[in-house]
């Protein structure tokens, strides 16, 4: 593949879309098959891909070889496709993700959605390729159109769920559209003052002008902002979030929920980064009383504690994990605005580890309804003994949350409470500690009900949904489950342990940036 | 000093973890099983004593998985005179507790053995991770690994008390872990300039200031609440709902000398005793040790249960370690790291004989044990040298480490601290003896058992008795331990 | 009077825009009936696609096709291209894009009211939500 390689992360879903629209309607065997072909080949491309970008510190692939202007530094006219050592993390994990869930799929997509095999992997491939373009594309035009792409399908996906996930569905539309809208209204903003459409060239165009005082610049920022948080689900702006992935199919919750917000929050650093600049985000404002960045991690102390409260409130699995979500994109805007380069390298590396404690999380819960026919969490009794390894890829991933070494979780928050310190939020600092601690209520809860007997715990009868749960439950945890499952576990001890080389790799792409010491 | 690269260190922590397979895998043949967890617990012994020499000689066994795992962290064992200690300590009487626990638990019809013995040897390989950690990060790894392995074991009966037990056992140890090591952890690691290795000097002595020292000594003295110092000791008495070779291993040597551990490492490693001792604030960490001392005596001194009055008193004891420490000098620290072991033979000696007593004539209460020993006439006895080491009495080990206690207090110039150490003596015997005197001495009409008690299974009592005549030993012969207290501290050679 | 002649008159696209924004919106979050909602949300994104189309526009220019006779001069002899004569394309082909997100969001969306209607015989948010209080919750 070599120069074509970062073509092919985005064209191999997206072909294989079309390819199951024209034979897998037909053929619905071949439907699975080809899905996997696709996403390891994707797979395969980003690993090369990101090869390459380890050997020479970024990789730059003009769509359709649309040259800049003048060679080097002119603006560019076509599409440019722009991997860093950062970007390449999130495509690998957008990779990684999507193949291992969906080797998972291959029973449940049939137990949830019987008649609609093709339509759903042609979707789940189109969502795919929407998450990676976001990730890969230096066009800030060109990413609306991906976001929508993503957001579309992951409406539908969605909606063949119960009827409750119609509902949630229909909210998230409307949400996400304002959300999309806000990015589209900013980059046009954008456009006005600097007529282009590429990152980079925003970015020097900015400087290169004096623009960063104007009124346009700042409405753009903020509307840009709103823009992704209200994507990534970051409180206030969640309420679409907890429905939309808990009422969803299992297959669909456990895709979306560690892609979708990540990329979002991929998308809010890459715009502080590379089209802002980190000048422009962490200075003072003049005529506010506040940072910028003070008032962002303010919010997103908020948020972390807000998140966690919530879920601790939850008796369903689901809803549960969908609240800590929330949280856990509090972790990561706080991160990334708290001004300093550890920061930063901890809002990524969370971004990675974030991405595989949930999906070990929905993976496991995906079983566990499989098995049981439900998923509230007075249901658990005696899981422990009656699967015991589901149960230990359960809790691995759970630790995770919490933070205990060795997994990775405990190294994002090791940076994450580290950059707290550093820039002085010690709100910041003090909300990811409560968050630990709600996270290790809530899932010690849960081991408790799963470790104790029934007689014990005297639950009351499990309440069962028999619209949003299948009634029928798996004697066995078949392999194409169990697997991705434990895959996904031990990457979190894998990664927490080899934490440092992620954390190079990352600030190999952030060295050239010039921190501010400290915005407090 | 001369530094050994050897992987030794990590095979003797490996050895009980790998021992896990084969006792899941032969989980049904309980003769098969029990079979590994010895072959597992020579092993490790053996392994230990073979670093044993090289250690005396003042030198230091190192071995690093990680070389960075943070920033200028690495993943890494060092087996230095502290670590080597307690190491022997805990893989001795692992053995021993083993063999008692194979009595124990047929003996009182335990379920789900092979769970109990799984778990006991991930609880042996979190101890000796932390006795090896060479930095303050791999410390806190294996300390919430050993966290987390107890809690199936002090649930183990799986009902309601036990699941009350369990939750403050693990809401104690987690939310302090979290909530106060891991920020005073993290906040170190900034200060020093990424650099969290145990040394001599401490890593973070001259970088610090007075108020920060005394917040980051509180957050750990309190963030490591396996120490169960006051108010953070709660957890202890009511883990004790765990059988009773978990409370023997566990709950008087492992868990909590882990906790005490952490706290000398603290003081020697992080900070360094001679920065301490330029400013003045370890002293309040006297005062809240020799506090806990006091009240838990005091509190032992009402329990009628007889492993819950244990619990209490090894808060006590455990508080003179920390109060040792915090003294900063020589012969405090040298005290110290004497009681870990000290106090180790004693009170498991204490907690063997009372699964005995349980075993063999299911009694639980202090008030049910009067004329006890005309019928288990070994095991109380065992239990009267245990009490004597544990009030530190002579011809037993706990004479020793108090004796160097009192010496260090005396070097330190904390007078007020003497009367700490004499009123706690006092309780110590008050809550111990009368047990022992009503347990023999007593009319044979007040005798609340029938002849036909006998003692309990052989696999119970001989632990006992091995545990009770080191505790003798130890008196007469503390020449090694002595020596690999004085690699820390200097004192003794 | 100078306020309207400052800040409103020159800048009518804005205001146009930001108004039909702001219809919509009120639309989407305050409407009962869920097709009204999404009546709302194609008014929105119209107000920015207009935004767009507007922002392309130039005084007295020309529709952005070049005459082959018009092209650069070096190549073809003609007269080289004066830039400010022709609207600026882009935005506009911008939108095309973005209609097309557009209408297929709506249809999608429309799709979802179908089956909402199926599932709760209303499309009223209030009968729906007080339906859904009925059914076990979380």
């Amino acid at each position: 593949m070599g120069e074509q390689a970062p073509i092919v992360i985005v064209l191999a879903p997206l072909f294989g879309a079309l390819l199951i629209a024209f034979v897998g309607i037909r053929f619905k065997a071949l439907c699975l098959p080809v899905t996997l072909g696709a996403l390891s080949l994707s797979l395969a491309a980003t690993v090369e891909t990101f090869r390459t970008v380890l050997a020479r510190g970024e990789f730059v692939y003009l769509l359709g070889g649309w040259k800049r202007l003048q060679e080097g530094d002119g603006i560019s006219i076509g599409i440019e496709y722009r991997v860093d050592t950062i970007s390449g993390l999130v495509l690998l994990v957008i990779a990684a993700v999507s193949l291992l869930v969906a080797i998972y799929s291959r029973t449940r997509v049939v137990a949830d959605t019987p008649d609609r095999v093709p339509y759903y992997y042609m979707l789940y491939l189109l969502l795919v390729a929407g998450l990676a373009g976001m990730t890969i594309t230096n066009d800030a035009f060109n990413l609306y159109v991906l976001l929508e792409i993503s957001s579309l399908t992951s409406y539908a996906l969605i909606a063949v769920g119960s009827r409750r996930a119609v509902l949630s569905a229909f909210n998230y539309v409307i949400m996400g559209t304002i959300g999309a809208s806000f990015y589209l209204l900013g980059i046009g903003y954008l456009y006005i003052k600097t007529g282009v459409l590429n990152m980079q060239d925003i970015h020097a165009v900015i400087i290169a002008n004096d623009l960063a005082e104007s009124p346009s610049i700042r409405v753009a920022s903020v509307l840009i902002l709103m823009g992704v948080w209200i994507k990534m689900a970051f409180f206030p702006l969640h309420a679409w979030l907890p429905n939309a992935y808990s009422y969803s199919p299992t297959t669909t919750g456990a895709l979306m929920a560690p892609l979708v917000t990540k990329v979002m929050i991929y998308i809010m650093i890459r715009m502080m980064v590379t089209v802002f600049g980190l000048d422009y985000s962490f200075r003072a404002t003049p005529g506010m009383p506040l940072h910028w960045s003070n008032l962002v991690v303010t919010l997103s102390s908020i948020a972390i504690v807000a998140g966690s409260v919530m879920a601790l409130s939850r008796r369903d699995l689901k809803k549960m994990l969908t609240y800590i979500i929330i949280a856990e994109v509090g972790y990561m805007v706080g991160g990334a605005w708290l001004a300093n380069e550890k920061g930063m390298t901890g809002a990524v590396y969370h971004i990675v580890s974030d991405a595989f404690m949930t999906l070990c999380l929905f993976l496991a819960v995906g079983v566990i309804i499989a098995r049981t026919g439900q998923s509230r969490i007075e249901g658990m009794n005696g899981l422990f003994k009656k699967m015991p390894l589901t149960m230990a890829a359960f809790t691995i991933g759970a630790l995770s949350m919490i933070g205990l070494p060795p997994t990775c979780g405990f190294f994002s928050k090791w940076y994450l409470v580290g950059a707290g310190i550093e820039a002085g939020q010690w709100h910041y600092v003090g909300a990811l500690l409560f968050s630990s601690l709600m996270n290790a209520v809530i899932f010690f809860r849960i081991f408790e009900m799963a470790y104790f007997p029934k007689e014990v715990n005297e639950a009351e009868p499990a309440c069962f949904d028999p619209d949003a749960h299948p009634l029928e439950t798996l004697e066995k945890t078949p392999s194409s489950m169990a697997i991705p499952l434990w895959i996904s576990a031990v990457t979190l001890i894998v990664l927490g342990v080899f934490n440092y080389t992620i954390v190079q790799w990352i600030a190999s792409a952030l060295q050239s940036l010039n921190f501010f010491p400290a915005a407090g | 000093m001369e530094t050994i690269t050897s992987p030794i260190p990590l095979f003797a922590c490996l050895a009980s973890l790998l021992a896990v397979i084969p006792i899941v895998a032969f989980g049904k043949n309980p003769n098969l099983r029990e079979s590994f967890t010895f072959s597992a617990g020579f092993a490790k012994l053996t392994l230990v004593l073979l670093m044993l020499p090289w250690v005396l000689d003042g030198k230091i066994v190192e071995f690093t998985f990680v070389d960075e795992i943070v920033k200028g962290v690495p993943l890494q064992f060092r087996v230095d005179g502290l670590g080597m200690l307690f190491t022997l300590v805990a893989s001795t009487l692992w053995i021993l507790t083993s063999l008692y626990a194979i009595g124990y638990m047929r003996g009182a019809h335990e379920g789900s053995q092979t769970r109990f013995f799984a778990f006991f040897a991930v609880s042996l390989s979190a101890t000796l991770g932390v006795a090896f950690a060479a930095n303050l990060l791999t410390m806190y790894l294996f300390y919430e690994m050993l966290s987390l392995a107890t809690f199936p074991l002090v649930t183990h009966h799986q009902d309601r008390e036990a699941r009350t037990g369990g939750r403050t056992y693990l809401t104690y140890l987690l939310s302090t872990s979290i909530g106060f090591v891991l920020p005073a952890m993290i906040y170190c690691y900034w200060k020093s300039g990424g650099n969290m290795d145990f040394s001599t000097g401490g890593f973070l002595a001259e970088k610090v200031g007075p108020t920060e020292s005394l917040v980051l000594l509180l957050l750990f003295v309190f963030g490591f609440a396996k120490s169960g110092v006051m108010p953070f000791h709660s957890w202890l008495p009511n883990a004790m709902v765990a059988p009773t070779p978990v409370s023997a291993l566990l709950h008087a040597v492992a868990v909590v000398k882990v906790g005490v551990f952490c706290i000398i490492r603290v003081f020697t490693g992080v900070f360094g005793t001679d920065f301490l001792k330029t400013m003045d604030v370890a002293v309040v960490i006297s005062w809240i040790a020799g506090f806990t001392v006091i009240v838990s005596s005091l509190i032992a001194l009402t329990q009628d249960n007889l492993k819950r009055r244990l619990a209490f008193s090894t808060i006590g004891q455990l508080s003179y370690i920390v109060l040792g420490v915090s003294l900063l000098s020589t012969f405090g620290v040298t005290g110290s790291i004497l009681h870990i072991a000290m106090h180790a033979c004693g009170k498991i000696t204490l907690f063997f004989c009372a699964g005995a007593i349980y075993v063999a004539a299911h009694k639980k209460y202090i008030s049910e044990l009067v004329g006890i020993g005309r019928v288990m006439p070994v095991t109380m006895s065992a239990f009267f040298i245990g009490s004597l080491s544990v009030i530190g009495l002579p011809v037993t080990g706990g004479l020793i480490s108090k004796f160097y206690l009192v010496m260090g207090t005396m070097q330190a110039g904390h007078m007020g601290l003497l009367a700490v150490f004499l009123v706690s003596s006092i309780l110590n015997a008050a809550y111990f003896l009368p047990i022992v005197y009503k347990a023999f001495l007593c009319r044979p009409e007040e005798s609340q058992f029938e002849p036909g008690i006998k003692e309990a299974p052989l696999a119970c009592v001989v632990p006992l008795c091995i545990t009770s005549i080191m505790s003798v030993l130890l008196f007469f012969f503390p020449g090694i331990l002595l020596d690999l207290a004085s690699l820390i501290t200097g004192v003794g050679n | 009077m100078e306020f309207f002649e400052q800040l409103i008159i020159p800048k009518f696209n804005y205001w146009i825009y930001v108004i039909l924004m702001m219809i919509g919106m009120r639309a989407m979050i305050a409407k009962n009936n869920l097709v009204k909602k999404l009546i709302g949300m194609a008014i929105f994104q119209t107000a920015i696609i207009l935004f767009y189309v507007s922002i392309g526009v130039k005084e007295g220019a020309n529709i952005p096709i070049l005459d082959h006779h018009m092209m650069p001069g070096e190549i073809h002899g003609g007269d080289p291209v004066v830039v400010a004569e022709f609207a600026n394309p882009l935005p506009h082909v911008l939108m095309l894009t973005a209609i097309v997100v557009g209408v297929a969001t709506l249809g999608l969306a429309l799709a979802m009211s179908q089956k909402i209607y199926r599932a709760y015989g209303t499309l009223e948010e209030d009968d729906i939500l007080s339906q859904i209080k009925l059914e076990p919750n979380d």
